[in-house]
């Protein structure tokens, strides 16, 4: 007769979910993790692609990567923030403009005024508030502490006074369109709708050469690159923790003793300045920046990228974020109308049906294997830190 | 001060342009907090009708006047079909609602684009709107202009009177108040949101009717509007008419008074900046409707 030996206590009492879900805590294997991926990322965008693609469609995977660095902040602002920013545009925009004016005082010369305002403007000397951009240390910093100090601006006071959800995106999109019409109206001192065109060189190098093009990629590749670790670091930092129990809890931080409001400002205020350097790293690798680029369109379509890879991730809003500007250029060339319908059919299909994005296909199918317990969203912090970590989705 | 009442009256009918078009809003978004993007494409439905029952109506006037209520339908059904099929299914996620519903105007505006040209159309107006009426003072005021406001003043009183005196403006006023205890109390909440949603959109299609009088109409007419639109109804405080209506006419006026003073482009500037401003002191909106409910 075989007696049923209980199984061993040490083994009955499961230390609960906690160790159920190893990939996703940080340790020793998760950082060599992320380490490999980050590798991983720097062989393709710094070997692979320049072999692969000619200079043609190089060019336009740069222009792809800047729209990438600005949904690595949209990611972080909305994804981990719950504060959706219509608006981005203004500070991509401000970043390339400030870029843009250096580069036009550049190619003017010295003495000389960039070639539009004697078109436009009538102007017999450089508006003073242009004066400053003629050196490179005003104008380098500005792109990215100028599109912060706005943020910082907007934020400080409209978070402060609990402004939320939908109010500041109707806000931050008023935003964007006011910009937008400011830079039209002044015409003879912004280029109008035109924006600032014909950049031809970029601190001396000859931007039609192909190899300074191409110099001009590896430059924006090692930057979103920098912005992906920097982000990384957030995330996984106390803030980051602190920022998605804003999003998901926001009173309930307040009690702890927190202020939400200062919080929040961090996230926004990175945000903006990530898509200020996206916007001063596109000039140069397009070598325009106009308000048809940066106005309530171009920053809503900032935000589809990020919902179709995974708005909570970390790599999902980039590789949204290109994969949208691709499909975009592949499609658009041939079938103009179709895109639009595409376009819109994505914000309706992501958005509604699958609001954790392409990420949350990915995740749903590792737990398919059965390899990790179902995620369960308790009121514990840890369970709440896993859930986070698992790209899901607030009620916003 | 002919100029200065000249510029008032600008305001006014700046206002009058506004609070036609965030009126719907103010009861879309104040009943179920809910931000639709398309609504500026409802108003482009009700432009587009006007202009295709000319083609078959050749009075001017009539074919105006026959527009009011097909517009009205018209775009009311498109909301009422939109509510059904996709924002109902998103009442717990007004952000992302907001998203879905840009979606939907990118589609309708593409979807004109390819019905109507993407050039833009022109109706004729009735000869009537076509004038000016002189004041006293060497002050003239044009007829369309004056027309819009009347629209605009009548749809406000027809909505406050249906929300007071009707059992379906009762029943709206319960589920704003606080949805849980209208549900409680048997009001079929999610019957009265298909409605409110088909009265909200066709107002927007009113709108456009009253638009076509302005200017031309295309397929991204409703895009530049929505914004102050929602603006109007942001700064008003949701749950309520008469803050959309004296906020309408207040941006209306400081827009028209800083254009007068400086550009356009620094006006809109200035209206941004007076919206932020007004905001730190009343971050709820000029009015809120005060209740009991703990959201």
């Amino acid at each position: 007769m075989t007696a049923v030996t209980p199984a061993p206590p040490s083994t009955a009492v499961d230390p609960a979910p906690v160790s159920a879900v190893p990939p996703s805590r940080p340790g020793g294997r998760p950082r060599l993790r992320t380490a490999a991926g980050f590798a991983f990322g720097a062989a393709l965008l710094f070997a692979v692609a320049p072999l692969v693609l000619s200079d043609f469609r190089l060019s336009l995977l740069a222009k792809y990567l800047c729209v990438a660095m600005v949904a690595v902040g949209i990611g972080i602002a909305w994804g981990r923030g719950g504060m959706l920013t219509l608006g981005q545009g203004v500070f991509f925009g401000l970043g390339g403009y400030a870029m843009a004016m250096h580069l036009k005082l550049a190619d003017a010369g010295p003495a000389g005024m960039p070639d539009f305002m004697q078109l436009y403007g009538q102007l017999d000397e450089l508006p003073l508030w242009w004066r400053p951009f003629a050196s490179p240390w005003f104008a380098l910093p500005a792109t990215v502490l100028l599109p912060m100090a706005v943020a910082f601006g907007l934020g400080s006071l409209v978070f402060r006074r609990r402004v939320r959800g939908a109010y500041f995106a109707i806000l931050s999109q008023a935003l964007a369109a006011a910009m937008v019409i400011l830079l039209i109206g002044q015409q003879g001192t912004t280029g109008g709708t035109n924006g600032l065109t014909d950049i031809k060189g970029f601190f001396g190098y000859d931007l039609d050469d192909p190899v300074n093009q191409r110099m001009v990629y590896f430059i924006i590749a090692g930057t979103l690159l920098a912005l992906l670790a920097l982000a990384r670091q957030l995330i996984h930092s106390r803030y980051g923790e602190l920022l998605v129990a804003v999003r998901d809890g926001e009173e309930r931080v307040r009690f702890l003793g927190y202020d939400p409001a200062s919080v929040k400002l961090v996230a926004y205020v990175v945000a903006a300045g990530m898509a200020g350097l996206a916007g001063a790293l596109f000039v140069p690798a397009v070598g325009i920046i106009s308000p048809a680029l940066i106005g309530i369109v171009p920053s809503i379509e900032f935000v589809i990228g990020v919902a179709v890879g995974g708005r909570a991730t970390l790599l999902g809003p980039v590789l949204g974020a290109v994969a949208v500007a691709w499909a975009r250029t592949a499609l658009s060339e041939r079938f103009p109308g179709t895109w639009t319908y595409l376009q819109g059919l994505l914000f309706v299909v992501v958005v509604a049906f699958l609001p954790g994005g392409l990420a949350s296909l990915w995740a749903l199918a590792r737990r398919r294997d059965g390899s990790a317990a179902p995620a369960r969203r308790g009121w514990s912090p840890l369970a709440r830190r896993r859930a986070a970590r698992r790209t899901e989705v607030p009620a916003a | 001060m002919t100029v200065l009442f000249g510029q008032l009256f600008t305001g006014i009918s700046i206002g009058a342009v506004l609070l036609l078009i965030a009126l719907g809003l103010a009861l879309t978004f104040g009943q179920m907090n809910v931000i639709n993007m398309a609504h500026g494409e409802f108003i482009m439905a009700g432009a587009y009708t006007t202009y295709v029952l000319q083609q078959s109506i050749t009075g001017a006037g009539l074919s105006l006047v026959v527009a009011l209520p097909v517009a009205f339908v018209v775009a009311g059904t498109m909301g009422a079909l939109l509510e059904v099929l996709l924002i109902r299914r998103l009442y717990a996620r007004p952000l992302d609602t907001l998203l879905v519903t840009w979606g939907v105007s990118l589609m309708l505006q593409q979807l004109a684009r390819d019905v109507f040209g993407s050039p833009n159309v022109q109706t004729r107006a009735p000869e009537l709107l076509t004038g000016n009426v002189a004041l006293p003072g060497g002050l003239t005021i044009a007829n369309n202009r004056l027309f819009i406001l009347g629209l605009a003043l009548a749809a406000v009183a027809a909505l406050t009177l249906a929300l007071r005196l009707t059992p379906l403006g009762r029943r709206i006023r319960a589920v704003v108040q606080n949805r849980d205890l209208a549900a409680v109390s048997g009001i079929a909440t999610s019957r009265v949101d298909r409605t409110t949603f088909f009265v909200g959109s066709g107002l927007a299609g009113l709108a456009g009717v009253a638009l076509t009088l302005l200017g031309p109409i295309g397929p991204t007419m409703g895009t530049n509007l929505i914004i102050d639109a929602f603006l109007v109804v942001v700064v008003g405080g949701i749950g309520q008419l008469k803050g959309s209506v004296i906020v309408a006419f207040a941006l209306g006026v400081l827009q028209a008074t800083g254009e007068y003073l400086t550009t356009l482009s620094v006006a809109k500037v200035i209206v941004f900046v007076a919206i932020v401003a007004f905001l730190q002191w009343r971050p709820q909106g000029m009015f809120t409707l005060r209740t009991r409910s703990l959201a």
